[in-house]
């Protein structure tokens, strides 16, 4: 039976209590490492302290979370919770994707890298159709000439790049 | 006039043309894809932008924010999805209007209605923003810090049901802001010994991790859906026609929107909740509403689109970020050396005049699109959700390494995304978190300059304008105290079926002493041990 706070509730009740527990004891940490990692200048006035603003900032993040896990309409965490928390460790797997990526990228180059993640990633999410493969590796290859030339953004050219013959190199670092 | 045509030749060059078409269709196309946001199209374009001059790199910017909301209309009304999170209460109207069999009624009226909006916001920028510029030497240290506390504090206020969780956020953006090193007496804060984090943490990073890696994570641990649009037929200009037997609710919408947009904290969804609200109230057929109302609809689409433009008036006037977006774009400015303040007025006026117009062609360019390509963007809203996903993931990597080529950048990036996307599951705001690292900074700096002039607390709120924007932030604390005060009456009579009775133990101990001893509380004893012999003698 759902009380009437439960019903009042903005949002889905699944990992609330989790979040809320683990926001607090994460400022409540950063609170107690305060004076270690700020100073403390001699002849200064309070709020021009280096100390002065994240200490506010720390005590406002400690309190206003507490005072909202105190509010919370549960106090005891249900296996929803965890299966709220399984779900989020599959965002994880995404972020490794992303960093084995960004790691690549300046090792073997944008161009290659782009071309054999994208369908690879798309091949992970269950597409295995030639239609979405080809669409891939299309977008891969538009995405990557989009703004490396034609934005022209700042993405300096890989460690193979310095095998390749002279001609070829500066065509690379370029354009790919 | 020749401010007009400087203005014009500002704008005459191909680089412009290109990116105020690119801006307007891709702004469209960005915001009929479910699960694209401009907010993501923009976290991803920022760097990519810094390398182009300012006007050109703004109106990209800006056409995208401004043109999302058209689009996000599109698969609002068809398969009754918000297209962007703004064109939620697009779908209340919107699709019962489908069901009935009228998509293209309520497609052109949705344009139309956000066309009125748009254009309305660009001549309330242009008549005000010179205003409050003109009140922006007023401004000093004191003046701006209790602006952003107040802007800071609406934005915490306005999550309903949410506020404390929102200030915690706020105040974690805050604490983002304060780690590295401080420019005053170049100590290191929070840096924990790491070279990395001795910069700071950028704020386009915190952007791109919360936007669109979370957006992207969230896409690809979803499912596809399948998703079948009928063909559309019949014109698209009926739409005009039909607003203009609507002045009174697109007017006020669009007033709505354009206050909403100007007072720092507030954007959308107030704009639109209160425009709905106030057609609901003050319409012939409010039973209509929530069924396929005209005027909801105009209500929802002209708010909505009036804010982008008023967003800027308090960023050009007096580099105080309107909201979220707005705040990511001031990076473009400072990039540029181009400061936003009452010095752009004097200096750089014809580049202002330029920002209008370019607003303007945007609105015109993007209707004009819409009234002959809407079939062929439907089907746009057919890319499959994990594919997206995929695509986002790709894109926000040039986002960030673009920015300083550091892979802890993007390490940093993917550890903000991790968490926007528990804050999305959770349904909590990620808002707070930008604007509290925008905001916090420009508080500290003014807290500091100012605090060095004063030497009591009450010559804080000397000045005039101060002291207005002092009252202004009481005003809005009380007001949010009394309605949690009402919120906990409501529940307390919901749950003790009392509004007035004490609930504390101690009271109700009290009542039933006194009714213990009285002949009242004799008799119903009385009765109810007959009852009780009844209900026991039964068996």
């Amino acid at each position: 039976m759902t009380t009437e706070r439960e019903r009042r509730f903005v949002g889905p009740r699944r990992g609330q209590l989790v979040f809320a527990a683990v926001f607090v004891a994460l400022s409540a940490l950063l609170l107690v490492m305060l004076p270690e990692q700020t100073a403390w200048t001699k002849k200064t006035k309070l709020f021009a302290q280096p100390r002065f603003w994240p200490a506010v900032a720390l005590g406002g993040m400690a309190l206003f979370a507490a005072l909202h896990l105190y509010r919370l309409p549960w106090k005891r965490v249900s296996r929803y919770d965890m299966r709220e928390v399984r779900k989020w460790s599959e965002a994880v797997e995404y972020a490794g994707w992303f960093m084995a990526y960004v790691i690549m990228v300046p090792v073997i180059g944008y161009l290659p890298v782009t071309v054999v993640f994208v369908p690879a990633l798309a091949w992970r999410m269950g597409y295995r159709s030639r239609g979405m493969l080809l669409l891939s590796v299309v977008f891969a290859v538009a995405v990557v000439i989009l703004f490396k030339a034609v934005l022209a953004v700042r993405i300096p050219g890989a460690m193979l790049y310095e095998y390749f013959p002279s001609a070829l190199r500066s065509f690379a670092i370029l354009y790919l | 006039m020749d401010l007009l045509i400087s203005a014009f030749d500002i704008l005459l060059r191909w680089d412009v043309a290109l990116a105020l078409l690119a801006g307007s269709v891709g702004g469209v196309l960005i915001g009929a894809i479910p699960g694209v946001g401009p907010a993501v199209a923009i976290a991803i374009l920022l760097p990519a932008t810094f390398s182009l001059d300012p006007i050109v790199g703004l109106t990209v910017l800006l056409g995208i924010y401004g043109s999302s909301m058209y689009g996000g209309a599109i698969p609002a009304i068809l398969i009754n999805t918000p297209g962007t999170a703004v064109n939620a209460l697009t779908t209340y109207d919107g699709h019962p209007m489908t069901a009935r069999g009228e998509p293209r009624r309520a497609l052109s009226l949705a344009y139309s209605a956000s066309f009125f909006g748009g254009v309305f916001s660009v001549v309330c920028l242009i008549l005000f923003a010179p205003v409050l510029a003109k009140v922006a030497p007023m401004f000093g240290s004191r003046e701006i810090f209790l602006a952003a506390l107040l802007g800071l504090i609406l934005v915490v206020v306005a999550h309903r049901g949410q506020t404390l969780i929102a200030g915690a956020l706020a105040c974690l953006g805050i604490f983002l802001n304060t780690i590295g090193m401080e420019p005053v007496k170049y100590t290191q804060r929070y840096t924990f010994g790491q070279d990395f984090l001795g910069g700071g943490i950028n704020l386009i990073v915190v952007v791109l991790g919360l936007f669109a890696l979370s957006q992207a994570f969230v896409l690809l641990t979803d499912e596809d859906e399948k998703i079948r649009v009928s063909r559309l037929r019949g014109g698209l200009f009926q739409g005009l026609r039909e607003l203009a037997r609507h002045p009174r609710v697109a007017g006020v919408s669009a007033s709505f929107g354009v206050l909403m947009g100007m007072i720092p904290g507030v954007g959308e969804f107030t704009a639109q909740f209160m425009s709905y609200t106030y057609a609901q109230k003050t319409s012939k057929r409010p039973q209509d509403f929530g069924r396929g109302s005209s005027e909801g609809l105009i209500a929802a689409e002209t708010s909505n689109n009036a804010v982008p433009a008023a967003a800027m008036v308090p960023l050009l006037a007096l580099g105080i970020p309107g909201e979220a977006l707005t705040a990511m774009m001031l990076s473009v400015f400072y990039v540029h050396n181009v400061v936003p303040g009452p010095g752009l007025f004097q200096n750089d006026m014809d580049f202002v005049v330029a920002l209008y117009l370019a607003l303007l062609i945007l609105n015109v360019l993007v209707l004009v699109f819409l009234l002959f390509a809407t079939g062929a963007l439907v089907q746009v809203v057919r890319i499959p959700n994990r594919f997206l996903g995929v695509c986002i993931l790709t894109l926000s990597f040039v986002g960030v390494y673009s920015l300083r080529n550091s892979v802890t950048d993007c390490l940093l990036a993917a550890g903000f995304g991790v968490f926007g996307f528990v804050l999305k599951r959770l349904s909590l705001p990620a808002v707070p978190i930008i604007l509290g690292m925008v905001l916090g900074g420009i508080m500290e700096v003014k807290l500091r300059a100012a605090m060095a002039r004063i030497k009591t607390p009450f010559d804080f709120i000397d000045r005039p304008v101060a002291f207005i924007l002092f009252s202004l932030i009481i005003i809005v604390l009380v007001a949010h105290v009394l309605r949690v005060r009402k919120d906990r009456l409501s529940l307390k009579e919901a749950e003790w079926q009392t509004k007035t009775a004490s609930t504390s133990f101690g009271a109700l101990m009290w009542r039933r002493r006194n009714s213990f001893l009285k002949a009242h509380g004799k008799k119903v004893r009385a009765r109810h041990s007959r009852l009780l012999r009844r209900l026991t003698g039964l068996f």
